[in-house]
């Protein structure tokens, strides 16, 4: 562990293996491509549905995310000591539960604020 | 020269002659006069004892953890002053505020003084001092010379600080927000707070956001790859613990809170409408995200004086702590934990009875872990030889404080119970008895602790255990009343009252905030009477309380390079392990020790970084401009500075260390 953390001390040693000319070609064309579909989703109304649409949009997205992850950043499971892979497991935990909450929360909030009096709002005070 | 409005506009922004309230107010003006004469007091000391060169050389620029984190603890202590005047002020208004009268301070002024004292208080008291603390200590417990980045830590520490200045700032020019702490929209939108009090809070905060982010990552890194040889995860010190869990909470959680202080500065400059009542906008959207932010916020808080409380039960009690492993787990669950109970500040906002019964039954459940912290120090005093030093007695005041303020929060984790209580006097009182009784406590317990390892003295006892026994009943005398108030159903942040049965309980109240004043008091008696008798006091072991973790090992106040030789760890309580083993200091076979280098650059970003706000506050365009430019161009400059290394000499390391021998061999003696 000492000596691992030693060899790092260097600023210009990010701990992973540094990526290739390969690799790095790679990551770029993926990464353009995977930029250039939603454009081209959005701008020729490809799909006929915009919530379909913008779900492709957020999947490209995320694809995207993974391949910056891999391909620029050189995250594997093993880099630094495991510590990259408990850092994204522990950042995706935080993440899904900020966003499902925040849509569960919001939901709710819009459900039971509207001006009509529906019936949900007589078991949540009740 | 006054002839020409548009240019004055241009130049000056929305800043004019009518944005100074000292003009017409007098308490702001005979506040003025005072910062003025002090600050005059100040600087003619520092240049009458020729001392400019010697803070801007050893301090404004040292890039030493042990004086970053000493410095974080004085602005720490200045600020407490700053916000413990807006809580002394507030305490006197409802004293009075009765039957008619209207007090001293009207609401325009009263409401700015209530949200100064909350950001205040949170920004730039509870989060310097625990900064400040684990800066200091962490490098010390894991046998490290320096954090991993110590050029970052510096500007993290002129970053918090400028945002400080800024508030300090909206004081005297201009204003500050007339909000609440946490500046809910719509009435921090443009529309119901036009002026730039809001603004003032936003950009302080992103200021002063940016240093705690940094600090934050600096701190994991430096736990996670700098820790002595031997150190594994389950060997480290509980303190080094809280102060990693704690970091993990700010680089997850402060981005949260950046980024809706951005959506909320886009509607307030760009007419966006993310917040806004109308054209789509959710003001709720502002309420929930803040809190995903602000509920792991009194986690960050609270963990590291949980590590502290640790350090201290185990050192005076002469005990290896009870339950280390639980106690590591509990800290974890609790990061965990605070992650999803953020609802529970806003179950009145509308949700369904399915929502608020997921939020109140986590927020019941994050009391077990900490439940069983407690049991943890109170089995390691059981059977202990305990010695009631101040540290030992700001521990025991938590226990018992603490307890108090953990029941109330379980009684508001109840939905239907919170529908009574939200808003009230009662939340108040709960959320004082746990950031008095954990977060503030913790941190005295963690400077008397640590101060004679700072300074190679320790503080004085007399004004120790004055200013502990006045905190303690001061805080009973202040917040209990609050308490019965808050079941009585007063709500929060009034001003005026019209029921007159209610005033004597704002009267003790207000004694009690009076007994804190002596508390606070004493607290910095105890430093300058330490300062006056600190030959009496001085401490040349390096280890005052018969300390059990590794920076205990070294001298007091530490070398720049903090060790000699890496310390080699086999145990938990490392140093206590050492002392058992028989371990012998070495005395020879210094090398030379590579260490970074002093530099400006921190402080001068910071700087520019405040004026950059200042100027955003006051819509004075074009110093955004430049200002922005200049703090771009000067951070890609410091990039291509190369000259951030030195080695401190084998010989300086070899006279600094046969001192130290020497003082030992006096000791033996």
């Amino acid at each position: 562990m000492s000596a691992h953390s030693h060899a790092h001390d260097d600023h210009h040693d990010g701990g992973a293996s540094h990526g290739t000319y390969k690799s790095y070609v790679i990551g770029f064309v993926l990464s353009v491509i995977l930029t250039a579909i939603p454009f081209w989703l959005v701008m020729d109304g490809v799909l006929d549905s915009k919530v379909a649409t913008a779900l492709w949009v957020m999947g490209l997205g995320v694809i995207q995310i993974i391949v910056h992850m891999v391909y620029f950043l050189h995250m594997n499971t093993k880099s630094e000591g495991g510590w990259n892979m408990l850092a994204l497991i522990f950042t995706l935990v935080i993440v899904a539960i900020a966003i499902a909450g925040s849509l569960w929360v919001m939901y709710h909030l819009n459900t039971n604020m509207m001006p009509q009096m529906d019936h949900d709002m007589i078991p949540s005070f009740g | 020269m006054f002839s020409n409005p548009d240019l004055l506009h241009f130049i000056f922004g929305r800043l004019s002659l009518d944005s100074f309230p000292f003009l017409h107010d007098p308490i702001i003006l005979v506040t003025l006069l005072g910062v003025v004469v002090g600050g005059i007091a100040v600087v003619g000391g520092i240049s009458y004892f020729r001392l400019w060169g010697y803070l801007w050389r050893e301090w404004i620029t040292s890039i030493d953890h042990k004086k970053i984190g000493i410095m974080y603890i004085i602005l720490a202590i200045i600020m407490l002053l700053r916000g413990f005047a807006d809580a002394l002020m507030m305490r006197a208004q409802q004293a009075i505020a009765f039957n008619g009268a209207e007090g001293f301070l009207p609401p325009h002024h009263y409401d700015q003084i209530f949200t100064a004292h909350g950001v205040i208080m949170i920004f730039f008291v509870a989060m310097p001092l625990v900064t400040g603390l684990m800066n200091f200590v962490v490098p010390l417990q894991i046998g490290a010379r320096d954090v991993a980045f110590p050029f970052l830590n510096n500007f993290s520490f002129w970053m918090t600080t400028c945002g400080a200045a800024l508030i300090m700032a909206s004081l005297f020019v201009g204003e500050f927000a007339m909000t609440g702490w946490l500046a809910y929209p719509p009435l921090s939108d443009i529309v119901y707070s036009p002026g730039v009090g809001v603004d003032y809070y936003i950009w302080a905060l992103q200021i002063a956001g940016v240093g705690t982010l940094l600090s934050g990552v600096n701190l994991i890194v430096t736990i996670v790859k700098m820790r002595a040889p031997g150190m594994s995860m389950m060997k480290m010190p509980v303190f080094t613990w809280t102060s990693l869990c704690t970091n993990i909470l700010i680089v997850a959680a402060f981005p949260v809170l950046t980024a809706v202080l951005v959506l909320l500065g886009l509607d307030r400059y760009a007419d966006t409408n993310f917040f806004t009542n109308d054209l789509g906008g959710n003001a709720m959207m502002y309420i929930n995200l803040i809190w995903i932010w602000g509920h792991p916020e009194v986690y960050i808080l609270i963990l590291p004086a949980f590590g502290v409380f640790s350090e201290v039960v185990s050192t005076f009690c002469r005990k290896r702590l009870f339950g280390y492993s639980s106690m590591v787990y509990a800290t974890v669950v609790i990061t965990i934990l605070s992650y999803i109970v953020w609802l529970h500040h806003f179950f009145t906002m509308g949700s369904g009875a399915s929502v608020n019964a997921f939020f109140g039954i986590t927020t019941m459940i994050i009391s077990i872990p900490t439940g069983a912290k407690v049991f943890n120090w109170l089995f390691t005093m059981y059977k202990g030889r305990i010695s009631f030093d101040v540290p030992m007695l700001w521990t025991i005041g938590f226990m018992l404080t603490f307890v108090i303020g953990g029941m109330t929060g379980v009684m508001l984790a109840v939905p239907p119970a919170d529908f009574v209580l939200h808003n009230s006097l009662f939340l108040i009182a709960h959320f004082h008895n746990v950031i008095i009784g954990g977060v503030v406590f913790g941190m005295f317990a963690g400077i008397v602790y640590w101060f004679p390892k700072a300074f190679g003295f320790k503080l004085d006892e007399f004004w120790g255990k004055m200013s502990f026994w006045l905190w303690t009943i001061g805080f009973y005398f202040a917040f209990m009343p609050l308490y019965v108030l808050g079941l009585m159903g007063v709500t929060r942040r009034m001003s005026q009252f019209d029921d007159p049965s209610l005033q004597i309980w704002f009267i003790i109240a207000a004694f009690g905030a009076l007994l804190i004043a002596g508390g606070i008091g004493s607290f910095i008696m105890s430093i300058v009477v330490a300062v006056i008798k600190r030959d009496k006091l001085r401490d040349e072991t390096g280890d005052p309380w018969g300390g059990r973790t590794l920076e205990w090992s070294t001298s007091s106040p530490p070398p720049a390079y903090n060790f000699a030789f890496t310390p080699v760890v086999h145990e938990l309580d490392a140093w206590d392990d050492m002392k058992k083993r028989g371990f012998v200091r070495p005395t020879s076979g210094f090398l030379d020790i590579h260490m970074p280098k002093n530099t400006g650059a921190g402080f001068i970003l910071a700087a520019i970084s405040l004026v950059l706000g200042f100027a955003l506050v006051w819509h004075i365009w074009w110093l955004v401009a430049a200002s922005f430019i200049v703090l771009i161009v000067g951070a890609i400059a410091h990039t291509f500075n190369y000259d951030r290394d030195y080695h401190i000499p084998a010989s300086e390391v070899v006279a600094t260390e046969e001192e130290r021998t020497a003082l030992l061999a006096k000791q033996q003696a």
